[in-house]
C-alpha cells in the first residue's frame, strides 16, 4: 500500500478571467505522507485545494484524488477526504457535540457509531470538558481544534488542511502540529497542509512544495531542496532560507 | 436523499427554535383571531332569524368586517412570510463560514437548497393549516355553523393555493440569498420585488391601459367598447403579477358568487351576503377549472425561480473568504 499515489495532478490550471491563479500544476502525493504546501498570500494554495475537492472547476488540466476525478465524481472524493477550510465556521448556537453529529449524519454515519467517535475525537483534541458549551462561546484555538475533530469524524484517508495553525498561540500551535503528525504516524492518514508558516512546516512535513504566483517552483524533501538551492550539505539550514531564495528568484 | 433528510431535519429545528418563527406565527394567529371574532360576530348578527345562506362559513375568511378579511391579510402578509423564512437561507451559512464545510461533505449540492426550500414550505404549511383550523374552530363557536363538505374542500384548495403562492416567495428569497452575499441585501432585494409586484404592476397596468385605450366621459356616457378594451388590457398586464394571479384564484375558490375571476362591479360584503340568498354559487368543480391556469402559472414561476437558483448555486465557487 505504501507509495500509492493519492493525489495526482497534470498541468492543472485555474484562471479567473485573465488572472492565472494556478498555473500548470504537476503534483503527486503519496499515501501516508505529510505534504506541506507553501506560498505567500495569493499564491494559489486555496484555489488548488478547492480544485482537489471539486469545489471549483479547473480551467484545464487533470486532477485525480484517490483515483476519482473530483470535478466529475465529487461525491466519491468527499466521502473519503476531509477538508478543513481556512477560518472554519460552525453553527454557533449548537454545542460542539451537535456540530459534530450534524457532520457525521451528513456522512451517513449512524448515531451509535458517531457517538463514540465524537467522544474519542473530542478527547483527543482536548474539548471533552467544553463539549456541551455553545460553539459561539469558543475561543479561536478551540474552534480550530473542533475543526480538526470535525474533519476526522468521517475517518478520512486523506485530509486537506488550509492554514490549520493560523491564529493559534505557540502552545496551541505545537499541540496542533503534534496532533497532525500523530495522525499521519498512527493512523496512516495522508496529510496535505497549506501554510506560510515555514518553521512549522519544516517540523512536521516529509515533503514540501513551494508555490509562488500560481507556479509550483520547487517540490521535494526539505533537505534535498536545501542541497539544491543552498548548494551545501549543511545541518543548519532552515526552510526559511530556501523559501526566501525561491521567493527572490520568482 | 440522505443529505436532504439530514439538512431538512436540522433546518426544521432551526426554524422552530428561531425567534423569527415564533414572532411570525404569533402575529398571524393574533390577527386571525381578531379578524375572526369581529367578522364572526357581525355574521351572527346578520343572519339572525333568517335562513342560512349557502357557503356561509366561507364568509369567515372573506368578509372584510371593519378592517380586512383573513384572505386579504394572507394575500398581503403571505409573501412577507415566505421572504422572512428564506432571505438568509444560503448566505447565512456563507457568513458563518459553514457553507464551505457543508459543500465538502458527501452530499449533492442541490440537496442543500432543496432541503432549505422544503423545510420552509413545511413551516409555511404548518402555519397555514394551523391558522385555518384555529379560525374554523373559532368560527364554528361564534356563528354556530358547521362547514359542509364543499366548504371544507374549498378551504383545502385555498390552503394549497396559498402554500404554493407563499412558496413562490420563499423561492424568490432563497434565490436572492444565493445571489447576494449579505443577508441585508437579499432581504432588501426580496422586499423590493414584493413592492414592485404589489404596487407598481397594478399602477403600470392602468397607466398603459389608459394610454392604449383611453376611457373618456362623452356626452352619451362612457364608451362601452373602450371600457371593455381598457379593462382587458389592464387585466392582461396585471396577470403578470403573481399577486393578481393569487388573489384571482383565491376569490374564485372562496367567493364563488363571483362568476368570473374579475368583475367590473364591486360589491360590499353585505351586498354579497344578501345576494347569496338569491343566487347560486359557482359549483366547486367549475371554480377549480377556473383556477387551474392560475395555479399552473404560480407553479411555473416558482419552478422558474428555482431553476435559476440551481443554476447559480451549482456553478458558484464557495470559498470561505
Ligand atoms: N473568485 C475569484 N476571482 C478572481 N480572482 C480570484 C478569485 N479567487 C481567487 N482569486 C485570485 O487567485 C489567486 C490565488 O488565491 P488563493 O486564495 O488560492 O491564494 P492562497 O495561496 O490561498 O493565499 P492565502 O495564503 O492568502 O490564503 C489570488 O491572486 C486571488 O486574488
Ligand atoms: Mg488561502
Amino acid at each position: 500500500m505504501k507509495d500509492q499515489i493519492v493525489v495526482e495532478t497534470e498541468e492543472l490550471t485555474k484562471k479567473y478571467g485573465s488572472k492565472i491563479a494556478v498555473n500548470r500544476l504537476n503534483l503527486k502525493i503519496k499515501e501516508g505522507e505529510v505534504f506541506g504546501f507553501l506560498g505567500p498570500n495569493g499564491a494559489g494554495k486555496t484555489t488548488s485545494l478547492l480544485m482537489f475537492l471539486g469545489l471549483t472547476e479547473p480551467t484545464s488540466g487533470k486532477v485525480e484524488v484517490l483515483g476519482f476525478n473530483p470535478a466529475r465524481d465529487p461525491f466519491r472524493v468527499k466521502e473519503k477526504v476531509g477538508y478543513l477550510p481556512e477560518n472554519v465556521g460552525f453553527y454557533d448556537d449548537m454545542d460542539a457535540r451537535q456540530n459534530l453529529q450534524y457532520i457525521a449524519r451528513l456522512n451517513r454515519i449512524p448515531d451509535e457509531v458517531s457517538e463514540k467517535r465524537i467522544d474519542y475525537w473530542l478527547e483527543i483534541v482536548g474539548l471533552s470538558k467544553e463539549s456541551t458549551q455553545k460553539v459561539g462561546t469558543y475561543s479561536k484555538g478551540m474552534r480550530q481544534r473542533l475543526g480538526i475533530a470535525e474533519v476526522l469524524i468521517k475517518e478520512p484517508k486523506l485530509i486537506f488542511l488550509d492554514e490549520p495553525t493560523i491564529g493559534l498561540d505557540p502552545d496551541g500551535t505545537n499541540r496542533m502540529l503534534d496532533l497532525i503528525q500523530s495522525l499521519s504516524r498512527e493512523k496512516n492518514i495522508t496529510i496535505f497542509l497549506s501554510s506560510h508558516l515555514l518553521d512549522q512546516v519544516q517540523r512536521i512535513c516529509d515533503r514540501v512544495g513551494i508555490m509562488i504566483n500560481g507556479n509550483l517552483v520547487a517540490i521535494g524533501p526539505i533537505d534535498e531542496l536545501a542541497k539544491q538551492k543552498l548548494g551545501v550539505d549543511q545541518e543548519a539550514y532552515t526552510l526559511e532560507e530556501i523559501y526566501m531564495k525561491y521567493f527572490k528568484e520568482a | 436523499m440522505h443529505g436532504i433528510l439530514t439538512i431538512f431535519r436540522k433546518e426544521m429545528g432551526d426554524h422552530f427554535n428561531s425567534l423569527r418563527f415564533i414572532l411570525i406565527s404569533a402575529l398571524i394567529v393574533m390577527v386571525g383571531v381578531i379578524i375572526t371574532s369581529m367578522v364572526g360576530m357581525a355574521i351572527k348578527e346578520e343572519v339572525k332569524g333568517m335562513a342560512k345562506p349557502t357557503l356561509l362559513f366561507l364568509l369567515l375568511f372573506t368578509s372584510t368586517g371593519k378592517l380586512f378579511s383573513f384572505v386579504q391579510f394572507i394575500g398581503f402578509f403571505g409573501p412577507l412570510l415566505g421572504i422572512f423564512l428564506g432571505f438568509d437561507a444560503i448566505n447565512r451559512e456563507r457568513v458563518s463560514r459553514t457553507l464551505s464545510k457543508l459543500v465538502s461533505q458527501p452530499i449533492f449540492r442541490d440537496s442543500i437548497i432543496n432541503a432549505k426550500f422544503l423545510s420552509g414550505v413545511t413551516v409555511i404549511g404548518i402555519i397555514l393549516v394551523a391558522t385555518v383550523l384555529l379560525i374554523s374552530g373559532l368560527g364554528i363557536r361564534l356563528i354556530g355553523v358547521v362547514p359542509g363538505v364543499e366548504e371544507v374542500s374549498r378551504l383545502v384548495i385555498y390552503v394549497i393555493i396559498s402554500l404554493l403562492y407563499i412558496s413562490f416567495w420563499l423561492g424568490i428569497s432563497i434565490l436572492f440569498s444565493v445571489i447576494f452575499r449579505s443577508t441585508a441585501t437579499s432581504a432588501l432585494a426580496s422586499l423590493a420585488l414584493w413592492i414592485f409586484f404589489s404596487f407598481f404592476v397594478g399602477l403600470g397596468a392602468s397607466v398603459i391601459a389608459d394610454a392604449v385605450a383611453p376611457v373618456s366621459q362623452t356626452a352619451s356616457g362612457v364608451d362601452a367598447e373602450m371600457l371593455i378594451k381598457h379593462e382587458k388590457i389592464q387585466r392582461i398586464i396585471s396577470s403578470f403579477s403573481p399577486m393578481v394571479l393569487y388573489s384571482d384564484a383565491t376569490t374564485t375558490i372562496l367567493d364563488p358568487m363571483r362568476k368570473t375571476t374579475r368583475g367590473l362591479i364591486l360589491m360590499g360584503p353585505l351586498e354579497r351576503l344578501s345576494m347569496s340568498r338569491f343566487q347560486n354559487p359557482l359549483p366547486l368543480l367549475e371554480s377549480i377549472f377556473i383556477v387551474i391556469p392560475h395555479l399552473i402559472s404560480i407553479v411555473a414561476i416558482t419552478f422558474l425561480c428555482f431553476g435559476i437558483c440551481y443554476f447559480v448555486f451549482m456553478r458558484q465557487e464557495i470559498r470561505t473568504v
